[in-house]
């Protein structure tokens, strides 16, 4: 379903010249999956989904998503994938329903079909109480239902989350969480970045760790634990993050 | 290019827009009353304080002529004029606009008039002041006057008629027709206004849906939809140019509402008025229009590849307020006398099309070049649009940091 097949990003910068933001990275992620990228800050997470969600264009390699390649057929893979993260703000001056309503429509879906799928959503992430109100006027958890609603509204079999509780309050953090969980349990294909690594251990199926572009290490949590002989999570990044941090110190 | 997409994007943006306070007050609020407000107040101003100052007796000093009792009661006897004592420091009271004049009269003024000999009357006032040049009309008044009887009393005296002096008589009489009067007097601002504020009408949306978009984290969401980017520039792209071009027709009807509520006021003197009475018919003004079109593609398509170069809406406003002079000064040297239409001029932006609307409102139409002009206009907001498209699909410039 997702598919990274040596996906190298690079930027130029004024000051630094040419910065290796991702360097050949490759993973798959089958449906009814949640694959987990860990990592620190700049490690590459966010430009490797930006890849996937073909809002970059890599410089180097490819990523198939539901059979479409995110260089070939940008649009046809964004029609199948669902992005959410804490940089998707929402259109302030639009309702909820509006907002939905907007991006279902960019995704080819008819005006009988848009309601069903928008009343659907609405019940299902009890958002009724607050479909008529401008985005501006919503609270936190409102906005974070709203911007969940609008990743679903297409159906679509690929999700992608970018730290999607960085800054949360605990019961926003909790729904999304649940969220995520969901898509799962519909059989969707998940990837999900996060510092926070109770989330990994409750969602993850997968994990992949990153640092300064290159996938290190990946496995399941369970392949982890056991090859580094550790049942802490962080402790194994700091495992196989550790001795490329000591070096660049030297 | 999906028709379909480019028209979600333009309905969404429009909704947006028109829910914008900000958008109302600029769009809408500012051109349909500043215009009117401005217009019909500072002419109603203008004419009360003009038709008070000339309204006032004008306090005249009289220098010398205590050996001209005729002239001095003369001088009194004269409704307009308030005759004050003279004083050495006359040249400080009209400075300072105690009083508005100063006469000098020549000794000996009665004498040597009743001698026939040629004399000179000295009118000191202040260049420039309102009230002293209506003190000095006055007073010019006065001693015309007294000259035209002078001169009559002289030629009835000795049996001779009035004619003698004025062999024949030159009488001035307009032939162009009253759409042509106004048109010359306000053609060129027609024209100015039409491609100023469709300029304007740009810049604030122009930044609200590049700059402002990244500013409110909301780029990336419409990245990350199955919408093209081509499709989205040109959603955009049409808002811009409807609320360009929506300001700019609400800015004429308020002007031509502006010129007629002046025109026929009555605060102006007839003459004056005529030149507001604008004769420009609906098929000028829209010609004016088709011929500003590519000129507000134009507008619309650069500003929007400006300001979606900036990171913020405050870096975006600092990259087109400049712009706003780009596009006055062309404009503005249009008005200038002696600036003609010619093969050259046609090809330069702004400038052309200013030059051909100010011909098209005074009713005269070079079908030449108002096609090269179109077409070089078209070619040049095409480019522009190009590029527009060009900088969305390129990330540096999305994702600049």
């Amino acid at each position: 379903m997702i598919e990274a097949r040596g996906l190298s990003k690079r930027f130029q910068d004024k000051k630094r010249g040419e910065i290796h933001a991702v360097e050949n990275v490759s993973f798959n992620c089958k449906p009814g999956q949640i694959y987990g990228l860990l990592g620190a800050n700049g490690a590459g997470k966010t430009t490797t989904l930006r890849m996937l969600a073909t809002i970059l264009e890599p410089s180097d390699g490819t990523a198939v998503i539901c059979g479409h390649d995110v260089i070939e057929e940008p649009e046809k893979v964004r029609a199948c994938v669902g992005f959410l993260s804490t940089a998707t703000a929402l259109y302030p001056r639009l309702t909820a329903q509006e907002l939905v309503e907007y991006f279902g429509r960019l995704n080819g879906l008819d005006e009988a079909t848009l309601k069903n799928r928008v009343d659907e959503i609405f019940s299902r992430l009890e958002m009724n109480g607050f479909r008529d109100r401008r985005c501006d006027k919503l609270s936190t958890g409102m906005k974070q239902k709203t911007s969940i609603a609008r990743t679903l509204v297409h159906d679509p079999p690929v999700m992608i989350f970018d730290e999607p509780t960085t800054g949360l309050d605990v019961m926003t953090a909790r729904t999304i969480i649940s969220f995520i969980s969901d898509c799962r349990d519909r059989g969707k294909a998940v990837i999900f970045s996060t510092h926070i690594m109770s989330e990994v251990e409750r969602l993850c199926d997968h994990v992949g760790i990153i640092h300064d572009g290159k996938l290190l290490e990946e496995g399941t949590v369970a392949e982890l634990r056991a090859k580094y002989s550790e049942r802490n999570l962080e402790e194994i990044i700091v495992k196989v993050v550790g001795p490329l941090l000591s070096k660049a110190e030297d | 290019m999906n028709l379909r997409n480019v028209s979600i994007v333009y309905h969404k943006e429009l909704t947006e827009w028109l829910r914008d306070r900000r958008t109302l007050i600029s769009t809408v609020l500012v051109p349909l009353l500043a215009f009117p407000i401005l217009m019909v107040g500072m002419t109603s101003l203008m004419a009360v304080m003009m038709g008070k100052a000339e309204k006032e007796t004008a306090k005249v000093m009289v220098i010398g002529g205590e050996d001209s009792p005729q002239l001095l009661e003369k001088l009194r006897k004269d409704s307009d004029l308030e005759i004050v004592p003279a004083a050495d420091d006359y040249k400080k009271q009209i400075t300072e606009k105690e009083i508005r004049a100063a006469v000098e009269v020549p000794n000996g003024f009665d004498a040597a008039l009743n001698r026939g000999e040629p004399q000179t009357v000295n009118v000191y006032y202040y260049e420039g002041e309102i009230k002293s040049s209506f003190g000095v009309n006055h007073v010019e008044k006065f001693f015309n006057d007294y000259r035209d009887s002078v001169i009559s009393g002289r030629l009835a005296s000795r049996n001779l008629p009035g004619s003698i002096l004025r062999p024949f008589v030159v009488k001035k009489e307009n032939v162009a027709p009253p759409e042509k009067v106004s048109g010359a007097a306000l053609g060129g601002l027609l024209g100015y206004m039409v491609i100023l504020l469709s300029m304007t009408g740009a810049i604030y949306p122009a930044i609200d849906l590049t700059a402002g978009e990244k500013e409110r984290g909301t780029m990336e969401t419409i990245l990350s939809s199955p919408l093209s980017r081509v499709d989205l520039v040109l959603g955009k792209f049409f808002l811009v140019l409807s609320a360009s071009l929506s300001t700019a027709i609400l800015s004429i009807i308020s002007m031509g509402t502006s010129f007629y509520l002046v025109g026929n006021s009555g605060a102006m003197a007839k003459k004056d008025a005529a030149v507001f009475q604008l004769h420009i018919g609906l098929a000028t003004v829209l010609s004016v229009f088709l011929m500003a079109l590519p000129l507000a593609v134009l507008f619309a398509s650069a500003l929007l590849t400006i300001a979606l170069f900036a990171k913020s809406y405050k870096e975006a406003q600092s990259y087109l307020t400049p712009m706003t002079f780009i596009v006055v000064i062309p404009a503005v040297a249009s008005l200038l006398p002696g600036f003609e239409l010619n093969p050259k001029l046609a090809l330069v932006p702004i400038l052309s099309t200013s030059l051909v609307c100010k011909e098209i409102v005074a009713g005269t139409f070079h079908w030449n070049y108002i096609l090269l002009i179109l077409l070089s206009s078209s070619v040049y907001a095409a480019a522009a649009l190009f590029i527009a498209v060009k900088m969305f699909q390129r990330e540096s410039v999305l994702f600049r940091s």
